[in-house]
């Protein structure tokens, strides 16, 4: 019997696998920490300035609404980190030999991280919207908004989440993996997350204006907002979908090449 | 499908990285449910031979068929045959014992209760019934090797890989594992070990290969390989130089060690041979402080073959017989 047969099987055991490590390993309180931290920071000590430049006389109220969006994507940002060390400890220890001697389906291993991560990641991403609305954050969207918005945000964690295992494949250690992954955080900033790219010098705002981030945080804003969205929305879900292709076969090329690690 | 008589059969085996050359055409036969020992030095290439037999490696050149599959052709049949307990210790860490079992379980698609049996039985069999509950980072070398084990036999397989099991272990979880592995072969099951400890493969070991520098310098039963070394003596002790002066005259061929005050009498270890020299001894009246036997073991073996490379032909031939 072919092991492709075992596809859905295999790869729910691994997800069980890497649920039951992150239950006693909670690396979620990481995913959650830093998003709701900034969140605070810019919510609290930045926010009364900053939502005057948003809107006049917006203040921190203003500053809750607009922020949140590249608050969440900060949070998706971080994700990779851990997913890369996840892979990239299995892919140097013995464990991998185990697995890759074993007639099971062969990416399980890796489907079983891009799954884990995706439920914490997504979970992760549901706390921080609750605090962001517990700090002021006021969503005005339709349910049908919600869904889409949530439906853009998991497309871009998946993404996301399949670079960090490409990463964790690239690694030679599990150190590398931590940090090659690492810039990615500094995308929201370098984008419309927490002020508008408008008032970047040229430059700076060329490339925060045309990052795949920049329009996941526009749509994010118009459907729960009510903003513009313009073409951004097509541009995110096109940005997703080609980072999770390129990772993807990026992923599949590491993990297949002759030679254990 | 019929059980194969050789559970693994190489021919040929070579694998290269760049010009530095780990196995230069090995062939290898071990009979279904034996125990095969491939004995060699760090760098011998033994982890790449069984990380080739157990489809981790491609190699460049050879024909492998273990339990009758071809690893190039069809490695999803080699593994499901196969079980490999690895140098580097493959078990999840995070996990506790019970869950990598349960784990192991999964992957072989086993339904339920048939894997909850087998779990427990397992966890009674490598003494970790007690420890299951805990995670396997608190677990001791020894227990993890254990552990690694079972998590190997949890698809019951036909043929197990085993790379340097006992390496870093202390002598009693050594022994323990000695008695696991015996333990196995006894349901059948065909086991390749790899060891850079003689004693190791003297103990557990139908048939022994010696591997240097990518090549098989010698082949054989543990006794069969002894014998191709002379080496066995008799080691005589004497109170004083007198008593050690007068032996020297009674054997011709001997070394002796006047600061010892020992004398080395060559014999093939036997009782006959030791009755000889003990009545010459008492012919000559000569009294024995102290009397050792040596036979030859397969450390003498490896030393004398790798100590002289230009021996690898002749002893070639000679394991051919």
């Amino acid at each position: 019997m072919s092991t492709t047969a075992y596809a859905l099987r295999d790869s729910t055991t691994m997800l069980r696998r890497y649920l039951l490590r992150a239950r006693r390993y909670p690396m979620i309180m990481f995913l959650i920490g830093i998003p709701v931290v900034m969140l605070l920071l810019f919510v609290y000590v930045f926010g009364g300035t900053l939502g005057d430049g948003i809107a006049a006389g917006g203040g921190r109220a203003a500053y809750a609404n607009y922020v949140t969006p590249g608050i969440l994507l900060l949070a998706i940002a971080s994700a990779p980190q851990l997913t890369a060390i996840g892979v990239a400890q299995d892919m140097t220890e013995g464990i991998i030999a185990r697995f890759r001697t074993m007639a099971i389906f062969r990416p399980s291993v890796l489907t079983g991280h891009v799954l884990g991560n995706l439920v914490q990641l997504v979970v992760a991403l549901a706390v921080v919207v609750g605090v962001a609305v517990a700090v002021g954050f006021r969503p005005n969207a339709t349910p049908v908004e919600w869904v889409a918005a949530a439906g853009l945000l998991t497309l871009v964690s998946f993404a996301c989440v399949w670079f960090g295992v490409a990463c964790g494949l690239t690694a030679r250690t599990v150190e590398s993996a931590s940090n090659l992954p690492m810039p990615l955080i500094l995308l929201p900033f370098l984008g419309s997350g927490f002020v508008p790219t408008d008032s970047m010098p040229d430059a700076v705002g060329w490339v925060a204006e045309y990052q795949p981030f920049t329009p996941v945080m526009e749509t994010v804003r118009g459907l729960l907002l009510g903003t513009g969205i313009g073409n951004s929305a097509w541009l995110a879900v096109a940005w997703s979908v080609a980072i999770t292709v390129g990772c993807f076969y990026w992923a599949r090329a590491r993990y297949n090449r002759d030679g254990v690690r | 499908m019929p059980t194969p008589a050789n559970a693994i059969e190489v021919t040929g085996l070579r694998k290269a990285y760049g010009d530095k050359t780990v196995l230069a055409g090995i062939d290898l036969r071990v009979p279904t449910g034996t125990i095969f020992s491939l004995l060699g030095p760090n760098g011998a290439g033994k982890t790449t031979a069984v990380n080739i037999m157990s489809t981790l490696l491609r190699p460049d050149a050879g024909e492998i068929r273990i339990a009758g599959h071809d690893p190039a052709s069809d490695p999803d049949a080699v593994r499901a045959a196969i079980g490999l307990t690895g140098q580097f210790s493959a078990v999840d860490n995070y996990l506790t014992g019970a869950e990598n079992l349960a784990l192991m379980a999964d992957l072989n698609h086993l339904d339920r209760r048939e894997g909850r049996r087998r779990i427990a039985d397992l966890l009674a069999r490598f003494e970790l019934t007690e420890a299951a509950a805990k995670p396997a980072t608190t677990y001791s070398g020894g227990m993890k090797r254990r552990l690694d084990l079972a998590m190997t036999l949890v698809g019951n397989p036909r043929v197990v890989f085993l790379d340097e099991p006992t390496t870093g272990l202390d002598p009693r979880s050594r022994r323990t594992m000695w008695d696991s592995i015996r333990g196995l072969v006894a349901s059948g099951v065909t086991i390749f070990l790899t060891t850079q400890y003689l004693e190791e493969a003297d103990q557990l070991a139908d048939r022994v290969a010696l591997l240097d520098h990518g090549r098989i310098i010698a082949e054989g039963t543990p006794a069969e390989l002894k014998r191709l070394i002379p080496g066995g003596h008799i080691r005589l002790r004497f109170a004083g130089p007198a008593e050690l002066e007068s032996a020297a005259g009674v054997f011709g061929t001997s070394t002796r060690d006047d600061d010892a005050l020992t004398l080395q009498v060559p014999s093939d270890g036997g009782v006959r041979s030791l009755r000889e020299v003990l009545d010459r001894l008492d012919g000559a009246a000569v009294e024995i402080a102290e009397l050792t036997v040596h036979t030859p073991d397969l450390d003498d073996v490896f030393l004398t073959l790798t100590g002289r490379p230009d021996t690898a032909a002749t002893l070639e031939g000679a394991s051919n017989r």
